[in-house]
């Protein structure tokens, strides 16, 4: 019985970490980052990840062998022990510790995150419209300004300059959306009747899925869209070329 | 009957009785009953997930005959709602707090009964009631509840944004208010009955940590559900008369506006009082199950509790904390950048409290003189799991982590680990403890431990590949993962977690043929089958109305065990006053 009682919990261990290693490979894991945010946070995952580990091992380690140890058949009773102020205190304290380290550890990134003093200047890039479901994009014409005559607006697919500072305004037009972009780990709920801004600055150029991250009604499943990434001079471009087919195709262009 | 209470007929003593017991059992059937129900729900989101769109082998033509025989986007979106609601509202707080918070807390006081009998008989009818409402949804125009346990306007609120959120989703408000008023009056019971009602020398210090666990739950559910319960009665009067506390202005559905008299409300407001309940309700669904699993592993290793006022501490602890850390399931919500710093630190330290609990747990059992009954095995099981739930929540405690994280698997395997691996688990060990006293039978050892085995393994290959799901970027409430081009290469892991499930669920037969085999032919037991310390074991088994066939008066703590124990290895609490 013993046998199998401790074998149990170290079966779990090893099944926890074996399982956990091969992971990566499988690519049952984070996804490839594409944005500067991506680093601090992935090092924050792995850095927790290994506290986590250490955690694990160490209690799994310690159960297994009390239960080993405790569950032979063995002469004479067992001590009468109600605690020990001294060991509470250590673990406690210890434990305590971590927790702290974690919580400064990662004030940096929600900083670069969400402190509204992080927030680029020079006003924002383009504008995320949400509604059931489907995404639409505004984005600052030949102006440079958003909510000027020569928006450029585009269904599904945000087009963004990459290397440089992003800032959306995100909106909903009926329930609660989310923007959330995997690669580029930014995750902002699009809450009805706010006007939230999110910033982040995308790497690689490429396009990245955008997943519609809170329930909005039973095609929330399939409310997918994507965020381009250019090269800034493909980006003007871009812009360059849509105005001109939107002025000669008029407003019909929003596809 | 040891009191010599008249005997009368079954309607009396199993339907309309007030004392405690059966009530408890009542709170047992019904709850038991519903884990059942949310499990079968599980079920088939798994088979959606697994196999999107294709058409469940008998149960599609019976269940889904009208919508083409598969779950249809809708469908499958009342199933996780309903699921999620059956589970947390109607099955595990249920379970905790009315089966065993009932059943046990007089017993373990060394009171007659509750301290309000006909009150607890009314919260288990309003109970009921609650339960009938909720099950209503599924028979509505519309079908049930649409908008995930959470309900978030406005898609809860607008019955043109989703099928349900028509009187599917009216009928689910109800019956949280109901059951908000039920869950009220049945903490505010068991409050009262172990602050007035304790046998003489039956102090603070010698309760033992499952009263406590109890108790602070109660508290908390005091202190936290009212403002549920009146967030249910806004978002009513928002569908109702025309309030708009959570709806803003100029909205559109499908390019309408909808129906609603007034504008101006705030979708935050409702998540807010969501949480500030329903975060709380976690820790009134795991308190219990540590006070559960501190007696067992005290018992049946034959030594004390490590550190008994450290356990009380961390306890109440974490119920004054659990009040404040409501906001980090709202980081993403758009709460702000220093609310989410204040959340984030509020929710480092309630890790704090359940890390040393562990520790506690550990240093009870080191050295001890185990015996593996089932229940033990189940209690160690808890210990092993609600550890791996503690721990991926360091990862949603982060906030830039949880950015990422939020609304994936990740977070559905979190919770899972800390309600199905931590407190059902309890749930499981508590029953194969305390059922020989409800029933006065035991309950098959063999049977218990191979239950223990399947459930164990099986609830590791369902869950701990959802930390994997999670991490590549799966969101939760999600109808159809294929969708995404990034979550292609996730179909195997999503078909082996289902497959792990049905077996999970199926093995779970084991433990309804012991109970039934158990009460018709289980091994008669005695008063005190365990051997144990605390005062429930000084009643017959069942015991009967009054519960106690003696004056008890309690000379010491509930956890003496072990060598200085005096003549045997543990010595009761109470003593008989001859």
């Amino acid at each position: 019985m013993r046998h199998i009682a401790a074998l149990l919990v170290v079966a779990l261990l090893a099944a926890v970490v074996v399982f956990f290693a091969i992971s990566p490979a499988h690519g049952w894991w984070l996804p490839a980052g594409a944005s500067s945010i991506a680093h601090p946070i992935d090092a924050l995952f792995d850095g927790i990840l290994v506290v986590i580990a250490a955690g694990f091992v160490l209690v799994m380690a310690l159960l297994s062998w009390a239960v080993w140890r405790g569950a032979r058949s063995q002469p004479g009773r067992a001590r009468t022990t109600h605690g020990h102020l001294g060991l509470e205190l250590a673990w406690t304290a210890s434990i305590g510790a971590v927790l702290v380290g974690i919580a400064f550890a990662q004030l940096p990134t929600w900083a670069a995150l969400r402190d509204p003093r992080a927030m680029p200047e020079g006003g924002a890039t383009a504008m995320v419209v949400a509604h059931q479901w489907a995404w639409r994009f505004a984005h600052a014409g030949d102006d440079g300004k958003l909510g000027t005559e020569d928006d450029l607006e585009t269904a599904s697919e945000l087009v963004v300059p990459a290397g440089e500072p992003v800032l959306l305004t995100l909106r909903s037009r009926d329930v609660i959306h989310s923007f959330f972009v995997p690669e580029l780990r930014i995750k902002q709920d699009v809450v009805p009747g706010r006007a939230i801004s999110l910033w982040f600055t995308i790497e690689r150029p490429g396009t990245y899925e955008l997943v519609c991250a809170e329930l909005c009604g039973f095609g929330h499943y399939a409310m997918a869209g994507r965020v381009r990434a250019v090269a800034r001079t493909e980006y003007d471009a871009w812009i360059a070329e849509r105005s001109r087919a939107r002025l000669t195709n008029g407003a019909e262009d929003a596809r | 009957m040891s009191t010599g209470a008249p005997r009368r007929g079954f309607l009396r003593t199993w339907i309309f009785s007030v004392d405690h017991k059966v009530i408890g059992l009542q709170y047992l059937v019904a709850s038991a009953t519903m884990l059942l129900f949310g499990g079968l729900l599980a079920m088939a989101i798994r088979w959606q997930l697994a196999w999107p769109w294709t058409e469940m082998p008998i149960v599609g033509q019976l269940v889904f005959g009208d919508v083409g025989r598969v779950i249809s986007p809708a469908a499958y979106t009342a199933l996780f709602t309903m699921h999620g609601t059956a589970m947390v509202f109607f099955a595990v707080l249920p379970l905790l707090t009315g089966a065993f918070g009932n059943y046990l807390v007089p017993l373990l006081v060394g009171a007659p009964d509750m301290a309000f009998p006909r009150l607890n008989a009314a919260s288990f009818w309003i109970f009921l009631g609650a339960m009938g409402l909720f099950l209503a949804g599924f028979f509505v125009e519309g079908g049930a509840a649409e908008s995930g346990w959470t309900a978030y306007p406005p898609l809860a609120t607008l019955p043109s944004a989703a099928p349900g959120s028509g009187a599917g989703q009216t009928l689910w408000l109800l019956a949280i208010v109901v059951l908000g008023v039920s869950s009220i009056l049945n903490s505010l019971n068991a409050v009262v009955t172990v602050v007035k009602m304790r046998a003489p020398g039956m102090t603070w210090m010698r309760l033992p940590l499952t009263v406590w666990g109890l108790l602070v739950a109660a508290a908390l559910q005091l202190a936290a559900l009212p403002v549920l319960t009146a967030g249910g009665v806004l978002q009513l009067s928002d569908r109702w008369i025309g309030t708009a506390f959570y709806t803003p202005a100029g909205l559109l559905v499908n390019s309408v506006a909808p129906e609603v008299a007034g504008a101006g409300g705030s979708p935050l407001l409702w998540q807010h009082l969501f949480w500030f309940y329903s975060h709380p309700a976690v820790y009134v669904m795991v308190l219990p199950a540590m006070g559960f699993v501190s007696d067992i592993l005290s018992v049946h290793s034959r030594k004390p509790v490590f550190g008994y006022k450290p356990m009380v501490w961390a306890m109440s602890s974490i119920a004054g904390l659990g009040l404040m850390v409501w906001g980090h399931h709202m980081f993403t919500s758009g709460l702000g950048f220093e609310m989410g710093r204040a959340f984030m630190l509020s929710t480092m330290l309630i890790a704090l409290p359940s890390a040393v609990k562990t520790f506690n747990w550990i240093a009870t059992i080191w050295g001890g003189r185990i015996r593996l009954t089932a229940a033990m095995c189940f209690a160690l099981g808890f210990v092993a799991l609600f550890v791996i739930g503690g721990l991926s929540g360091l990862w949603l405690a982060a906030t830039p982590v949880d950015v990422y994280l939020h609304d994936t698997y990740l977070v559905v395997a979190h919770f899972h680990y800390i309600v199905f691996g931590g407190t059902v688990l309890a749930v499981f060990g508590a029953l194969h403890h305390w059922l020989p006293k409800m029933t006065g039978r035991a309950l098959s050892e063999t049977l218990g431990r191979w239950h223990f085995l399947g459930t164990f393994v099986g609830l590791n290959c369902v869950f701990l590949p959802m930390h994997q799901l999670g991490i590549a970027g799966m969101i939760r409430r999600t109808a159809d993962p294929s969708v995404y081009q990034l979550y292609e290469h996730l179909a195997p892991l999503n078909r082996f977690v289902t497959w792990s499930a049905f077996a999970l669920a199926a093995w779970q037969l084991l433990f309804v043929v012991n109970v039934l085999w158990s009460l018709r032919s289980g091994t008669r037991v005695g008063r005190n089958p365990w051997e144990a310390t605390t005062l429930e074991w000084e009643a017959p088994s069942p015991p009967g109305h009054g519960n106690f066939d003696r004056d008890l008066v309690i000379d010491c703590g509930p956890y003496e065990y072990g060598d200085a124990a005096g003549a045997r290895d543990f010595r009761p609490q109470a003593r008989s006053r001859s």
